[in-house]
């Protein structure tokens, strides 16, 4: 079988996140990483093959700007045989729908029993992708997912909603995107590092992809950034540096002066 | 008028609050609010009552493949409604969040995601959303009708006030690749045991405790502190500790006069259930963790050598 990992590059957590006041898109200039959430997405496609699954081939799908194909050396790192970035000027600005639309058509040629993608882009707080892209492709669906089984031309699930957890199945194809309980990611040694830059990554563009442009980018957009403004004012919290718990006291202080013990 | 559809996320006959809240804001809009309800062998009489939420009307679309409240067929049942809709708004919630994004797939129309203010006039639909750690507030527009609108888990609030709504039941065609996945099992939330939500004071620890080995750390601080224990999704989904002590969007709502985060990123599906404790004092040693942004006292360390610390300072006092 052939598992496509849905990744996506987001501003570091150390960076400076900010919207880029001319265009109301993020301002990308900043140091960037793999979206921290994808990194059990690529550990679990790894898990199926080593728990004895045939899996020819684990592939790494990114759409974004030509920096991204940093954080897919990492996914190549992490485990991905091969990465395919579809970068183009075209795709600038495209809204969850168009972005959905874009993943599903470069997927659907990738031939995967399986796509796999994170809980949530770290830039973006949304949980939709995975729905979306499932619905293109008219494929079965879990979202979620806190623990896989892959067997015998299926998958079992188990995920939590608001009422406990549901244990689900459904027949390959399928498209899931996994919790980020689903498993401790391996640190890739410096091995896999150095072999991820022998790997292969294929740079497409829209035409390439075949896509309808009038769907994607910032033209085809069906939801649109009009404004934006500063949160309500919210009072600065009091931050301690502990060291080796010298904080302990300073702590108590902290807790007696607001009456709380 | 302008038709405003309500998904209402259900399950063993209760309404999700945040379906309700999302009911409730829709019928402030201006627009016809319509409640839309899916399962198999659905009451009348009970999807009526989603008048008193705030429905002008009720769609029940009950069929055997709606029986699972899995997303795929739901979407089927809801998609021909919707497209004659103004605005399909969906409360905080997975399902919900799975059907929403369905849908907005299927329709290729334009989604808005963690929607904490939205307003409804003869240009279309506004939505507003706190963004990038929520360090600023976004507006958005739709360029194509519907538009799909997911809101923040509590964004918005239920009230139980009017009256029964006219129910109409719709005919539903469920699609055949929307029925591959099925639920074979269920774990319910185990009831019993200690509620977190009636508590004084929560320690809560995210997967920056290390394991569940260091729980009983975490437990002896808040014993010093007379105080109970919760936890993070992560950790539950783990199974480090059970689902009865999550804290936020898919799990409890809390607001303790102190709340200690130990370990704990502050991912907004946390922060959404413990934003407003009285006075929130988060311990992580990622100087960059959301937490720290709204956490009034913010202790930058090692969980695990601050905690018994703590504990020593707060038992010799
Ligand atoms: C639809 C949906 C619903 C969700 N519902 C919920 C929910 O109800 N509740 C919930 O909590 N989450 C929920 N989540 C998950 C949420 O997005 C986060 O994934 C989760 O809250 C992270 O848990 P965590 O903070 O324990 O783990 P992490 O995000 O991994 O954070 C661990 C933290 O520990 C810190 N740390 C590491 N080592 C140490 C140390 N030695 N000392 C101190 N700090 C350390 C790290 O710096 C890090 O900040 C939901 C997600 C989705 C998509
Ligand atoms: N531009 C992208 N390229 C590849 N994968 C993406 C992209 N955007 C989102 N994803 C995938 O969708 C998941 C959830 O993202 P979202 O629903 O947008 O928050 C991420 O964890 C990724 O797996």
């Amino acid at each position: 079988m052939n598992i496509a990992v849905c990744v996506k590059e987001v501003p570091s957590a150390t960076s400076h996140k900010r919207l880029d006041p001319a265009t109301n898109r993020l301002d990308r200039s900043g140091d960037s990483e793999l979206n921290p959430f994808d990194v059990h997405g690529l550990e679990e496609a790894l898990r199926i093959r080593e728990s004895g699954q045939e899996v020819d081939e684990i592939v790494a799908v990114c759409m974004g700007p030509g920096s991204a194909q940093r954080p897919l050396q990492k996914a190549l790192a992490l485990g991905a045989d091969r990465a395919l970035l579809l970068t183009d000027p075209a795709l600038a600005g495209s809204d969850i729908s168009g972005t959905a639309y874009a993943l599903a058509t470069v997927l659907e040629k990738q031939n995967a029993d399986l796509v796999i993608l994170g809980q949530q882009a770290a830039d973006a707080d949304c949980y939709v992708m995975a729905a979306a892209v499932a619905d293109h492709l008219k494929r079965p669906l879990v979202t979620q997912v806190a623990h896989l089984e892959v067997s015998g031309g299926k998958l079992r699930a188990k995920r939590q909603t608001e009422h406990g957890y549901d244990v689900i199945e459904a027949p390959l194809p399928a498209v899931i995107s996994v919790s980020d309980a689903i498993n401790t990611a391996r640190l890739p040694s410096i091995k896999a590092i150095m072999g991820a830059k022998k790997k292969p990554t294929e740079l497409i563009s829209a035409a390439d992809a075949g896509l309808d442009t009038s769907r994607v980018g910032s033209e085809g957009a069906r939801s649109v950034v009009a404004s934006t403004s500063p949160p309500p004012a919210k009072d600065a919290g009091k931050r301690i540096e502990d060291s080796g718990g010298d904080s302990a006291s300073a702590i108590v202080d902290f807790l007696a002066e607001r009456g709380v013990i | 008028m302008a038709t405003i559809i309500v998904f209402i996320d259900h399950d063993s006959g209760t309404f999700a609050p945040n379906s309700l809240g999302a009911l409730r804001k829709a019928s402030t809009l201006g627009g016809e609010a319509v409640a839309f309800v899916a399962g198999s062998g659905l009451d009348d009489g009970w999807a009526a009552t989603l008048g008193e939420h705030g429905a002008d009307r009720v769609l029940v679309a009950d069929d055997p493949a709606l029986e699972d409240g899995l997303p795929q067929p739901t979407v089927d049942a809801l998609e021909p409604h919707a497209r004659e809709a103004a605005l399909v708004l969906f409360g905080a919630g997975v399902a919900s969040a799975d059907v929403a994004a369905g849908l907005a797939a299927r329709l290729g129309a334009g989604i808005n995601c963690e929607t904490t203010e939205l307003t409804l006039a003869d240009s279309g639909v506004t939505a507003v959303r706190p963004a990038l750690g929520d360090t600023v507030m976004v507006e958005s527009t739709f360029a194509s009708s519907p538009a799909i609108v997911l809101a923040r888990a509590n964004a918005f609030a239920a009230e139980g006030t009017g009256s029964a709504a006219p129910v109409e039941r719709v005919s539903v065609t469920v699609q055949d690749w929307s029925r591959g996945a099925a639920i074979v099992g269920r774990e319910e939330a185990e009831t019993g045991g200690v509620d977190i939500t009636e508590a004084d004071v929560l320690v809560a620890f995210g997967r920056g405790i290390g394991g569940p080995e260091n729980i009983p750390v975490v437990e002896q601080l808040a014993k010093a502190l007379g105080g109970e224990v919760a936890a993070t999704r992560a950790v539950v989904d783990a199974g480090w500790c059970s689902y009865s002590m999550q804290v936020g969007q898919t799990g409890k709502n809390v607001s303790p006069k102190l709340y200690v985060a130990c370990g704990i990123s502050g991912a907004i599906q946390h922060k959404v259930g413990m934003v407003n404790s009285g006075l929130i004092v988060a311990i992580n040693k990622d100087v960059n963790a959301p937490i720290f942004e709204f956490a009034d006292l913010g202790v930058v360390g090692d969980a695990l050598t601050v905690i018994p610390k703590l504990t020593e300072a707060l038992s010799s006092r």
